[in-house]
């Protein structure tokens, strides 16, 4: 940008010197019409961001040695008999009594070590994730959380592993089910016998080529905590264990023991970490009751933590499986009051019409889709932006993906509450295919997962975009953003024509430094957003506080502080002329840096961002200057500033999204900090985005409104 | 002279009356000069209801100088090249799948020297000088792989071995070791190992070896191992001595999968011969000295049937065959061995012998084994359990920990205790990593009981060659003294993962890149049977192998390291198309156009005759270069938009033509 600039002065100075290189001038022809460019620019994504669902195309699975549905089921009802039965066995014991959890474990282990497999207890600390500033990007760390447990909080996970036959066990397929082993759960033990079925079957095929484990994970504490804290200590072992020593004499430590005790009987049963090879892909297995469905349905949760998304062949196997063999309904999770809104409904008709209108031009432009199928993958779409965004996992598979792991949670939903056996065993046998389908067509690769995408949208669980399709709404939004910065900077630095001659010469010289002014104070007004979003950090500190109070603490800390930059920063002279347009200029560059840096980091964040952002930007201009030109378009112009600067306000935009989402309830100041407390707790670059881009690049377009000129 | 006319005339005896001869005793006959052959087969179930089955060949070439390069039973193909490389001794293995060393045992001499790691495991010594060691390896693996059907002849390469001094094996002379985790193996690598046989798989205990079967299970590993004594005249041949091992383990077929739900598991699984291999072995090699199969049973076992049963008193272990206890055999044994109970290890055998000489085609002998009782035992352990992980994810570092578990907790008392007088466990570590996998030894780090020690307290002797790019890889040699009442102790080395060059990643993605096994082996632990002696014993090739004071040798996991790949093909085919065809496109385009200066300025000054677009390109060209219009005629350049507007009213037009008559005629 500075480059064309550079020559931008270079071919306005000499006269007749040799012409500056097309490329060049084809630059400088589109600063000179910065507007237009924008406004084209602009429309242009926004109009490519909402027919992405129309450019979605059907997924296929890319990865031949997947191989889905190729070998017929080798699941049998004896599996699933064997299965209720254990079913039967854990709900049968008393939930009320102290130690039915101990108990349950028990019996659990007890029948996985009749199946001949490898049977583990993971004790974990279930550690609550606290901001630290600095732990933002970090690899899971184990030392982390470890010091503060109290004793009554431990859960033990139960593991089994079947180690394949003639394997070298290099490899492993993770299958994860979230139990609660205190609580008795119809729809839980649901889930233990589907996974039960297919463990007794995978322990005695012969075909395995990776190591199976199966991980009951406690689910008392949160079930991702618990999967996360087993990853943890498969990966990042810690074995210098000063803290299980304080375990041992806890409680739970005791509970332990106890199943320690009945290990040697059997000698079956270790208490030790056992581990197997590097793991391949994992599946989270849950059963929900969802009342008034038509059908057995299958959800599909892939999002991990900062929009991270696994391979997509994953999902197409999954939805190959279910939808071609076992006739489930495979969905997506999608925004419901998106299906509502009456003008996504009249778009997706115009959008039909014109291509119907374009279909009868000519048979072969088949971008035509049906108004249902657009709304329904534009609340896909919506909802996976939106998960994207915040950069909180869906469910425990994100905890895998922190290890690179690719990893989906499928919750199965069945259509009642099944009081029948047969009915029962039936959506038992189907789940349980389903689920040894997916474990054989991993089983069967012989890579890693590479073949297909891992930057995708989906509209629907058989329909996805690529990175390729959905990245030009994004670059058609920010492309403007250095062009309007350029032709800005020109404007603001062009010599006054009144005063020319022998000054002339002098101004040239001078410009620069008008440029590092404004940079001066964009930096002052980020390091204002770097304190902004390190605060919380301390005021989480103070103890016996609501968040409703957090956030009030927080936002008078803030503006105070703001109040106190702009006092020491503020300049005694009278404005200059072109001030506020190398302040917005500068100002447009680094929200331009910002975005495309965000974009690499979550690119859902960058597109929400540059949704608000970008119209921000190129509209803000002195209220002063529109009020005293007051012409319609001025006035337009006003109004637009005035609605966008107070949408872009982040606690407004959240409360807005929020009342837009669930209707205008009842709105707790408290319930931002809360949002933001979770955005930070997982480690979220979100927050670092809202705190160092959009709050400071606000705060600067604010600035720019109210500009004095 | 007399010799090859007494071997022909034996040979003649042989074919004629094999039974007479046998029967009279071939010990006699067969003197300290002949070339033998043993072949016997050991049978043991284990404690996870399978059967390990054991087939060990025993082929026997003595120095001689008469027989030149020929032999009668030995293979040539052996002797050849234990000649033309100066083999000392050798050990090839090619195994599928994985020892389960706290199930099938990792103390007795069989887990000891026939648990191997998977993939291909090669060693030899030379009787060569140091500096041509490295050549005659490199021929060997070659020949090797020739032989064998193999890639041995990978491990040709110099970042493929290594040359442990002293915790891999303590022998005197040059050792090279190299590994093959990747290497499949299958019928392809035994038929070439059949053909060493006398007899191969036609008769004797081969015959046994029906593929599907022995593939089908769960550890299935081949092994030859020769030795030979090289200190032989010049002129003469130097004696060898080869065995070659089978060592599988099966899953006998239970009744069906329904007994595992019927909740009748505690039964082991009744077996025979024929069950486990659908073949029942039909008589004996008949060129071999001797023809044996032993059936080993843990002692625990009787004591647990004492426990079981009510009439215990009167079925003594040493009658345990007799019908009234916990199992029953088909067959009455020819022989019954002890073990002479060890007292400081628990797990003591008995092993029964059946001449198969004894049957034929007729009467084959089909073994079998049925349990009458549920019983459990567990085999014997080694002093420590060890497995290897990676710790880390990511594609940048990581880390490689070696754990060690001790497996006698229960009763720590007994045990190792009394092996040394300091009560130290030693514990040799024999590692070796490829060279992209740069491990930094400097932090290698030792937890005691899940406590950090400093490293001089337990390491008593460290060698390590840290690899070289692309040439060598990094070895690690390491002698632990561990204290006896240790519980856990582990290692943990760091590394990073470095970059391959650009042709040395396989063509496609990968699985990741393998570090092979480490060997883990305690010198002062010795899997030693030590049976009452015998006169058969001495005559049996495998017992008396079995007798050999070997070290405890135990391999750890192959791990599988994900090193960076990147996508060649993609950006590959992006950049070059695209870049191609614009450079090439706009590149003349832009060139033709920009050629013409000469004329545009032409145009430029005669701006009279100018059309709407030149008009609008020069207005455009001095709006970049910041001059004022240079063309003083206003009514040209307001008659330019007229011409655009009527020109895109044209355009307009036909495009509406073009719908409407696309529309009608569909």
């Amino acid at each position: 940008m500075a480059e064309v600039e550079k020559k931008e002065v270079a071919a306005a100075t000499p006269p007749w010197k040799p012409k500056p290189r097309p490329i060049v001038r084809l630059g400088i022809v589109l600063i000179s019409h910065s507007l237009l460019v924008s406004v084209v620019c602009c429309t242009a994504g926004v109009v490519a961001l909402f027919l992405l669902p129309m450019l979605a195309k059907n997924t296929y699975i890319s990865e031949n040695a997947l191989m889905p549905g190729s070998a017929s089921s080798m699941l049998s009802n004896d599996d699933i008999s064997e299965a209720e039965r254990l079913a039967k066995d854990l709900t049968s014991l008393n939930s009320g009594a102290a130690d039915a959890g101990i108990e349950r474990r028990r019996v659990l282990a007890k029948y996985l070590s009749d199946l001949g497999v490898e049977v583990g207890y993971h004790k974990f600390e279930p550690h609550q994730n606290q901001f630290h500033p600095l732990h933002f990007f970090s690899s899971p760390d184990s030392g982390l959380s470890r010091e503060n447990g109290s004793c009554s909080s431990y859960g033990i996970n139960v593991v089994g592993i079947i180690r394949a036959p003639q394997a070298d066990g290099k490899e492993a397929i993770v299958l994860v089910t979230p139990f609660n082993f205190r609580k008795n759960s119809s729809s839980e033990a649901l889930s233990i016998s589907i996974g039960y079925a297919v463990f007794s079957l995978l322990s005695r095929v012969t075909w395995l080529a990776k190591d199976i484990i199966w991980l009951v994970a406690d689910s008392q504490y949160g079930e991702y905590a618990s999967v996360a804290s087993w990853l943890r200590d498969y990966h990042i072992p810690v074995f210098s264990a000063s803290s299980s020593d304080n375990a041992d004499s806890c409680f739970e430590g005791n509970n332990i023991n106890l199943l320690r005790e009945e290990s040697l009987d059997q000698t079956e049963i270790s208490s030790g970490f056992r581990r197997a090879g590097t793991m391949a892909a994992a599946l989270v297995l849950k059963v929900t009751d969802v009342k008034g469905q038509l059908e057995d349905t299958l959800s599909v949760y892939a999002e991990a933590s900062n929009g991270q998304m696994p391979n997509l062949d994953l999902i197409n196997v999954v939805n190959y499986l279910a939808v071609h063999r076992q006739g489930l309904r495979v969905k997506v999770e999608k925004f419901i009051s998106v299906l509502r809104w009456e003008w996504i409904w009249v778009l997706g008709d115009t959008l039909n019409f014109i291509g119907k209108v374009a279909g009868s031009l000519n048979p072969e432009w088949k971008f035509g889709i049906s108004t249902p199928d657009y709304v329904e993958g534009t609340a896909t779409l919506a909802n996976l932006l939106y998960r994207q965004a915040l950069g909180i996992p869906t469910g425990p598979h994100g905890a895998f993906r922190d290890f690179q792991v690719d990893a989906i949670t499928l919750e199965i939903s069945p259509k009642v509450v099944y009081t029948n056996q047969g009915r029962r065993n039936e959506f038992i046998l189907r789940s349980a295919r389903l689920i040894e389908g997916v474990v054989r067509s991993v089983n069967n690769l012989l890579e890693k997962f590479h073949q297909s995408f891992f930057l995708y949208l989906l509209t629907s669980p058989a329909k996805f975009v690529s990175v390729g399709v959905y990245m030009i709404g994004f670059a058609l939004l920010v492309a403007p953003l250095p062009l309007v910065a350029a032709s800005l900077y020109v404007d603001a630095n062009k010599p006054d024509p009144s005063s020319q001659g022998p000054k002339h010469k002098l101004q040239i010289n001078f410009k620069p430094w008008k440029w590092l002014s404004a940079a001066k104070q964009v930096f002052t007004v980020h390091a204002w957003g770097v304190f902004v979003s390190l605060l919380p950090y301390f005021i989480s500190q103070i103890p016996n506080s609501t968040p409703a109070a957090h956030s009030i603490i927080w936002f008078s800390l803030s503006t105070f502080g703001l109040l106190v930059l702009y006092l020491i920063t503020k300049s005694p002279f009278k404005p200059q002329k072109g001030e506020w347009e190398n302040l917005k200029s500068v100002t447009i560059s680094v929200v331009f840096i910002g975005l495309l840096l965000m974009s690499v980091v979550n690119f859902a964040t960058a597109q929400i961002g540059a949704l608000v952002l970008v119209p921000a930007c190129l509209l803000a201009q002195p209220l002063k200057l529109d009020i005293r030109d007051a012409s319609l378009k001025s006035f337009l112009r006003i109004a637009c500033n005035v609605f966008i600067s107070f949408v872009a306000f982040p606690p407004v935009g959240f409360f807005v999204l929020k009342g837009v989402n669930e209707g205008s309830g009842n709105m707790d100041v408290g319930e931002f900090w809360t949002w933001l407390e979770s955005l930070w707790a997982w480690n979220s670059a979100t927050y670092i985005y809202i705190g160092m881009v959009h709050l400071p690049c606000w705060v600067l377009c604010l600035h720019i409104l109210l500009h004095s000129c | 002279m007399w010799l090859p006319l007494r071997l022909t005339l034996l040979f003649l005896f042989l074919l004629l009356s094999p039974r007479a001869l046998l029967r009279s005793g071939s010990a006699a006959v067969v003197s300290g000069e002949e070339e033998e052959f043993h072949e016997e087969l050991l049978l043991k179930p284990l404690p996870d209801r399978k059967v390990l089955a054991h087939f060990h060949f025993h082929s026997i070439a003595p120095p001689s100088k008469s027989n030149g390069r020929h032999h009668h039973l030995f293979p040539k193909a052996i002797s050849q090249l234990v000649q033309k490389f100066r083999v000392k001794e050798m050990e090839l293995s090619f195994t599928q799948g994985r020892w389960n060393y706290e199930r099938w045992g990792g103390f007795d001499p069989i887990s000891s020297n026939n648990a191997k790691p998977p993939g291909v495991e090669l060693w030899a010594v030379f009787d060569v000088p140091e500096d041509q060691v490295d050549a005659y390896w490199k021929n060997l693996t070659n020949s090797l792989s020739g032989l064998f059907c193999a890639s041995i002849n990978f491990l040709e390469s110099s970042t493929m071995y290594s040359a442990p001094k002293w915790s891999f094996r303590i022998t005197p002379g040059s050792l090279r070791y190299g590994t093959l985790p990747r290497e499949a193996v299958c019928t392809e690598n035994l038929t070439p190992w059949l053909k060493l046989l006398p007899c191969r798989d036609k008769a004797g205990l081969a015959a046994l070896l029906d593929r599907p079967s022995i593939y089908k299970g769960f550890y299935h590993s081949q092994r030859l191992y020769l030795t030979s004594n090289a200190s032989v005249p010049a002129e003469t041949v130097s004696g060898i001595s080869l065995e070659q091992t089978l060592t599988v383990v099966l899953q006998p077929n239970s009744p069906s999968s329904s007994s595992i739900h019927s909740g009748e598991s505690n039964f082991q699984p009744s077996w025979s011969l024929s069950s486990i291999f659908g073949r029942k072995i039909s008589g004996k090699c008949v060129i071999a000295q001797s023809s044996i199969v032993y059936l080993q049973l843990e002692k625990s076992i009787f004591s647990e049937q004492k426990d079981n049963m009510d009439n215990g008193p009167n079925s003594l272990a040493s009658e345990g065959f007799a019908g009234g206890s916990g199992f029953e055999m088909s067959l009455d044994p020819d022989i019954v061995i002890e073990e002479e109970n060890q007292s400081q290890h628990k797990g003591s055998s008995v092993l029964y012998g059946f001449w198969v000489e004894k049957y034929n085609e007729s009467q084959p002998l089909d073994l079998g084994l049925k349990w009458k009782y549920p019983v459990f035992w567990s085999s014997q352990q080694a002093p420590l359990h060890a497995s290897r992980f990676l710790m880390g994810s990511g594609n940048e570092r990581g880390a490689i920990a070696i754990l060690f578990k001790s497996t006698n907790s229960a009763d720590s008392s007994s045990g190792s205790r009394h092996v040394s007088d300091g009560c130290e466990l030693q514990v040799d570590v024999f590692q070796v990593v490829p060279w992209y996998i740069k491990v930094y030894y400097h932090s290698l780090q030792i937890f005691v009981d899940d406590e950090a020690k400093p490293i001089g307290d337990f390491v008593h002797k460290i060698q390590v060659s840290p690899s070289k790019d692309k040439t060598s890889p990094g070895m690690m040699e390491m002698l632990l003294k561990l204290p006896c009442d240790v519980r856990s102790a582990a290692l943990t080395l760091e590394f990073d993962k470095g970059f391959l060059h650009i042709d040395e990643y396989p063509p496609d993605a990968n699985q990741g890149y393998d570090i092979p096994s480490a060997v883990i082996s305690f010198p002062r632990f010795h899997s030693v049977m030590h049976l009452l002696s015998n006169d058969s014993i001495r005559k049996s090739p495998l017992l008396s192998r079995f007798q050999e004071k070997n070290r405890v040798q135990s391999y750890t996991e192959v791990l599988l390291v994900p090193l960076t790949t990147p996508d060649f093909s993609m950006p590959y085919n992006v950049i070059t198309i695209t870049c191609t065809v614009f450079a090439l496109f706009f590149g003349s385009l832009l060139n033709v156009l920009r050629r013409r200066v000469g004329e545009e300025e032409r145009y430029l000054k005669a701006g009279k005759k100018k059309g709407w677009l030149r008009v609008l390109l020069s207005r455009l060209l001095a709006k970049f270069r910041g001059k004022p219009m240079e063309e003083p005629d206003q009514p040209s350049s307001e008659s330019a938009p007229l011409i655009g507007k009527k020109l895109v009213l044209k355009v307009i037009l036909v495009a509406v033509l073009a719908v409407a008559w696309q529309f009608y005629s569909t």
